[in-house]
């Protein structure tokens, strides 16, 4: 079966996006988040390996009325697996976490990581309390979780999709964290100190 | 036996609430104890239990983004856990606030504890982290609320400490 795009599959995912707010993973997922089209509601972050999905819970606490997703790519969720214990028990309901699993650390030479060799994080996710968890590996099926992921739901959601490990164009979100952040800070009508 | 020690927590407290700290994640220490179950009893306050306390930093970059304060707790040795998280706050200037109870330093049973005990405010340091100590019960509170000041008002990266001779020995 062919695996997919990568760049397709958060276009795709997000297509449906409304006022969702995004946080992306260090490396390919920023890449992804980018190409899928810049919004001051989209932090992309540049390191801090392992925090994604847990900056994702601090937002989705801050602002319970807005549909949080964090973007995220095999190797960090793994790097941070007790944040799947954490999500777990806070139980947010705006908060879904998308791992694009490429089974593989494609940033540093594409060696196979532990996804690769059989990790199941939507088991896991599961094991520690999500509401749902699931492995998606079509487009069709990731087009069909688009307006889902902008809606409440019972619990936390993880969404693991299945895609190729293959070399793509960078294309580069700003570095500048501050920037950044007072740019998405607005977006929601905060100020700067 | 009140050696003035029991209330400190309650002045921490309050210097939270008046600095209007909103979300409290923590990894549990028996020297936080009763400011963990002060705030965990608020219902203006969210919490959050940790795996490892890096995980805290993640998540108060997140509130920030969202508006709202956040503080963690913690013990010296989490401290170590956090370098590579602390990048967070220092890339995005967000506040960050850490209040880290000592252990290692002052009749310690534990040799254990001495390693990350000696290296918690060169680690934090290193880091960009802005340390603040409190040794004695009395100063614990405007400690935390001169370090509220400087991460919330001024973008600041702040961590108190709080000496162990202040927490008193461990029950052993």
């Amino acid at each position: 079966m062919v695996k997919m795009n990568r760049r397709e599959a958060t276009a795709a995912l997000l297509a449906a996006r409304g006022d969702a707010l995004v946080v992306s993973g260090l490396g390919s997922p920023s890449y992804d988040l980018h190409a899928a089209g810049d919004d001051a509601r989209n932090f992309y972050l540049w390191g801090a390996m392992g925090g994604a999905a847990l900056v994702g819970l601090g937002l989705a606490t801050a602002q319970p009325g807005r549909a949080v997703i964090a973007l995220t790519g095999d190797g960090e969720m793994l790097m941070g697996m007790g944040a799947l214990a954490t999500i777990g028990v806070a139980k947010p309901q705006n908060l879904s976490v998308v791992v694009l699993d490429n089974g593989h650390f494609g940033e540093t030479g594409m060696q196979a990581s532990h996804t690769g060799r059989g990790v199941d994080l939507a088991a896991a996710a599961l094991a520690c309390g999500f509401a749902e968890a699931r492995t998606l590996t079509g487009l069709e099926e990731v087009r069909a979780l688009a307006a889902p992921l902008a809606a409440p739901a019972a619990g936390p959601r993880l969404f693991v999709l299945r895609v190729a490990a293959e070399p793509l164009p960078r294309s580069l979100p700003a570095r500048d964290a501050v920037f950044l952040k007072n740019r998405f800070r607005a977006s929601l009508g905060l100020g700067v100190n | 036996m009140d050696d003035g020690r029991a209330g400190w927590p309650e002045t921490v407290f309050a210097a939270l609430k008046a600095a209007d700290v909103r979300h409290m994640s923590y990894v549990p220490d028996a020297g936080h104890a009763a400011l963990i179950t002060r705030m965990s009893a608020d219902p203006e306050i969210a919490t959050h239990v940790l795996t490892t306390e890096e995980e805290g930093v993640a998540i108060a970059a997140g509130a920030w983004l969202g508006g709202v304060r956040s503080v963690i707790l913690m013990q010296s040795s989490g401290v170590g856990n956090c370098v590579n998280m602390l990048s967070l706050p220092a890339m995005t200037r967000a506040p960050l606030l850490m209040l880290v109870t000592m252990r290692g330093e002052w009749a310690e049973f534990n040799p254990w504890q001495a390693p990350m005990s000696r290296a918690t405010q060169t680690v934090l340091e290193a880091m960009g982290v802005r340390v603040l100590r409190a040794d004695a019960p009395e100063d614990a509170a405007e400690a935390v609320s001169a370090a509220a000041t400087m991460a919330y008002e001024a973008d600041g990266q702040v961590a108190v400490l709080f000496g162990q001779r202040l927490l008193g020995r461990k029950t052993w």
